[in-house]
């Protein structure tokens, strides 16, 4: 291609070409200011310094208690005989005999913290920490635990101290009067029965034939009963409370929504500039939703929250008044957007005016109301979870509470996948009512260009 | 028997056909009705029953409730928005305005409330724009029609969907112990949560795109960035930023409601003030918060005007 063949290309577009300054270069102003602010935000919330001071190691920790546990027997060394103990509330329950505590025949113990591979054993006198294919020998005799020998990286030696990281598994901690190991198991402990129940620590086989025909357990109840009572009043996990805030939260959106939905119906037709008598009824009402949106779900929800005390109460009374806001503007929005001849026509048989909303308004609209309506709950599920943990009731409290303590996160995770699901099996169901919805509108559109 | 009488036996029959399907619809509806108010009121009373407080213990004491909000001096609102002091300030919490101040230089500085709501916004901002960055690139790949490998897609797309659907005070709420509690833990909970939600949006758009642009890419050897830059970026960019718009919009509620649980700015100061029953910083914080979700949805509103033109948008949680 010559030069002139590029010129003659050039001059035959030039609206593509020869573009005004702005239009060429905002792109490049777009991208100056991004860079401009982020600079400014980096500086506002003085991100090197939060960065610098945060414990990104604490992460995998954490993630790692979402699915796991861990146990920490402490063996105190100036007693007169050594003897393992648990803290109160473990999940071995009352009378823990674990078989990776061994007191060998010498008089030492082997804790097995995983197999024989990484494990402690210990007198009074000595302790020896094996892990990673090397023993380490500990002296415990002058005062402090000294090693002998070389010390490997995964030992941190403090003055009245030795620490041994042992990686997921746990870790041991010697000093010169106390062995303490914490031991790490994945899964979840006690999910179903704590350590208080009668069928804790047995298995399943057993557990279903006692229920199914064993002995009344405790005289007066039925196996079944003491069991579901059992697992409903877990200690640990919570089930009866847990479900119960989960439903709590199903039901403020539900409520919240219809009863939003109920009240915005009739305004909505008030505030529908085809519809209404009035053209400063519609400014006012649409006013009115606009507020009623723009004053957040959140003040609302700590409103009512003060009125009502905190509770579910409080949770569907904010997004009830939210959603008449959100949803009287949407329902208005789709009265304005309806094809006016129907209502014409049943205008023309000299029917009265709530007979014309009826017949000639409403068949228009009712899908387009309730997809809307369903959308609006769907989303709302989500909302709830959160306002919850201002005090609206709800699991969002309850999630907030375990987080706070930073060492429940499997209670955490067990909420988290409990409201993932109801959060997934309504989407599906709204998803599908929406599509019978759309197709029921798809088929009557369709009749009616086939009418003509 | 004549043509008449077989005709009006036809129409009876169609009448009566008629009359039936309509009846038993009418007692469907019915049916229906019947059954969502039966569990309107199931649920009223249960969510009663499960609150601290009961609606009609508590009905008779909303003016109490309502009283303490209306200041005596209305005067307090503005003095409490602007840190001036008051007359009433007898030492207390409630009136001491000017304590928050934020001196910029000598004699002038912004008022307590508008740095919060200055700091809830940035919140907002600076999320998005990571639920930006992320989103676009992801919505290549999950595009059916753009994507470079169907099994790249189909991680990348219930990624998405896990980052949605994950409850955003649980990101916050990990991140606070570890990033310390305050706005950064609240815009990589909203942050990652806006990938999820943009992401969606974007891939649905990307769909359904105008593919002949990408046909002469590929037949001239483009690879699959110089497709997605040149042929599919140009159509779906104006779309993707009102979207993105409409986002600013829900993030400024939910990075509100993030500073009441603890991702600082101007709800953690809203809840304060409300459960302490501080009638006139209340109002005031309420009044900013008001005004400035309102200017975003105005200018959002307005700029997405000039985007895409008079396009309905639903909105998205």
């Amino acid at each position: 291609m010559t030069a002139d063949e590029l010129s003659a290309i050039e001059d035959r577009h030039p609206q593509i070409f020869q573009r005004p300054a702005y239009k060429r270069f905002w792109p490049l102003l777009l991208m100056a200011g991004t860079v401009l602010y982020l600079g400014y935000a980096l500086w506002f919330f003085s991100l090197p310094q939060v960065l610098r001071e945060s414990h990104w190691e604490r992460l995998p920790l954490f993630l790692s208690q979402w699915i796991s546990y861990d146990l920490q027997p402490e063996f105190r060394l100036d007693q007169p005989e050594i003897t393992p103990k648990y803290l109160r509330f473990s999940a071995l329950g009352e009378n823990p005999n674990p078989d990776w505590v061994i007191k060998n025949p010498d008089g030492t113990y082997t804790v097995q913290v995983d197999g024989d591979a990484k494990s402690v054993t210990f007198d009074k006198t000595k302790a020896a920490i094996t892990a990673n294919g090397v023993t380490v020998p500990i002296s415990l005799t002058g005062g402090k635990p000294v090693i002998t020998g070389p010390v490997p990286d995964w030992v941190t030696v403090h003055d009245d101290e030795i620490v041994a990281k042992l990686g997921f598994a746990g870790e041991v901690r010697v000093t010169v009067d106390r062995v303490k190991v914490r031991k790490r198991f994945l899964g979840w402990a006690n999910f179903v029965f704590d350590t208080r129940s009668p069928f804790f620590g047995k298995p399943a086989g057993e557990v279903i034939s006692l229920i199914v025909s064993g002995p009344e357990l405790r005289p007066g109840t039925s196996n079944l009963a003491l069991a579901a009572d059992n697992f409903w009043n877990n200690a640990q996990w919570q089930h009866g409370d847990v479900w119960t805030k989960l439903l709590q939260t199903i039901v403020m959106a539900f409520l919240g929504t219809l009863l939003g939905g109920i009240v915005a119906f009739p305004l909505a037709f008030f505030a529908a500039r085809n519809i209404t008598p009035s053209g400063v009824l519609s400014q006012v009402l649409k006013r009115f939703f606009d507020f009623m949106r723009s004053v957040d779900m959140l003040i609302w929800a700590l409103f009512f929250t003060r009125a009502f005390g905190p509770g579910p109460l409080a949770g569907s009374a904010a997004i009830f008044f939210t959603e008449i806001g959100t949803l009287g503007k949407t329902y208005s929005e789709a009265l304005e957007n309806i094809d006016d001849k129907p209502r014409e026509g049943v205008l023309s048989t000299g029917a009265n005016g709530i007979l014309v909303q009826r017949y000639g308004v409403l068949p228009e609209v009712v899908p387009v109301f309730i997809s809307q309506t369903l959308y609006q709950w769907e989303s709302n599920i989500r909302g709830a979870t959160i306002i919850g943990a201002v005090g609206a009731g709800g699991i969002g409290l309850k999630l907030w509470e375990a987080m706070r303590t930073n060492s429940n996160w499997a209670n955490v995770f067990y909420m988290v996948l409990l409201t993932l699901l109801v959060v997934f099996i309504f989407d599906n169901i709204s998803n599908f009512l929406r599509r019978r919805l759309s197709r029921t509108l798809h088929d009557y559109n369709r009749l009616q260009a086939e009418r003509g | 028997m004549t043509s008449a009488t077989l005709h009006s036996d036809a129409t009876r029959q169609q009448a009566d056909a008629w009359r039936r399907q309509t009846s038993l619809r009418r007692f469907y509806t019915a049916l229906g009705v019947g059954l969502l108010l039966a569990a309107m009121f199931a649920t009223m009373w249960f969510a009663d029953e499960a609150n601290a407080g009961h609606f009609f213990d508590r009905l008779p004491h909303i003016l109490d409730f309502l009283s303490w909000l209306i200041p005596k001096d209305l005067n307090d609102v503005w003095r409490a928005l602007f840190d001036i002091a008051s007359p009433s300030d007898r030492g207390t919490q409630e009136f001491n305005f000017p304590l928050g101040r934020v001196y910029i230089w000598d004699g002038f500085y912004i008022p307590e409330y508008f740095e919060l709501m200055l700091t809830t916004v940035n919140v907002a901002l600076v999320s998005t724009f990571i639920g930006f960055v992320f989103a676009v690139p992801f919505s290549f790949i999950a595009a059916r029609n753009l994507t470079p490998s169907p099994i790249l897609r189909l991680v990348v797309k219930r990624f998405m969907e896990l980052l949605r659907a994950f409850p955003e005070i649980v990101i916050a709420g990990l991140f606070a112990a570890i990033v310390s509690i305050g706005p950064v833990a609240a815009i990589i909970a909203i942050g990652l949560h806006s990938i999820g939600a943009l992401g969606k949006l974007f891939y649905e758009i990307n769909e359904n795109i105008d593919m002949r642009p990408e046909e002469g890419l590929r037949a001239v050897g483009a690879n699959w960035f110089e497709r997605v830059r040149f042929a599919d970026l140009p159509q779906v960019l104006p779309n993707f930023m009102s979207y993105t718009l409409l986002r600013i919009e829900i993030n400024v509620r939910i990075s509100t409601i993030m500073g009441a649980v603890g991702g600082g700015g101007i709800g953690e100061e809203l809840k304060l003030a409300i459960s302490r029953g501080f009638g006139a910083k209340t109002l005031a914080l309420v009044l900013l918060l008001f005004i400035t979700i309102v200017l975003v949805d105005q200018f959002s509103a307005w700029l997405r005007r000039k985007l895409v033109g008079e396009q309905a948008f639903l909105m998205s949680a």
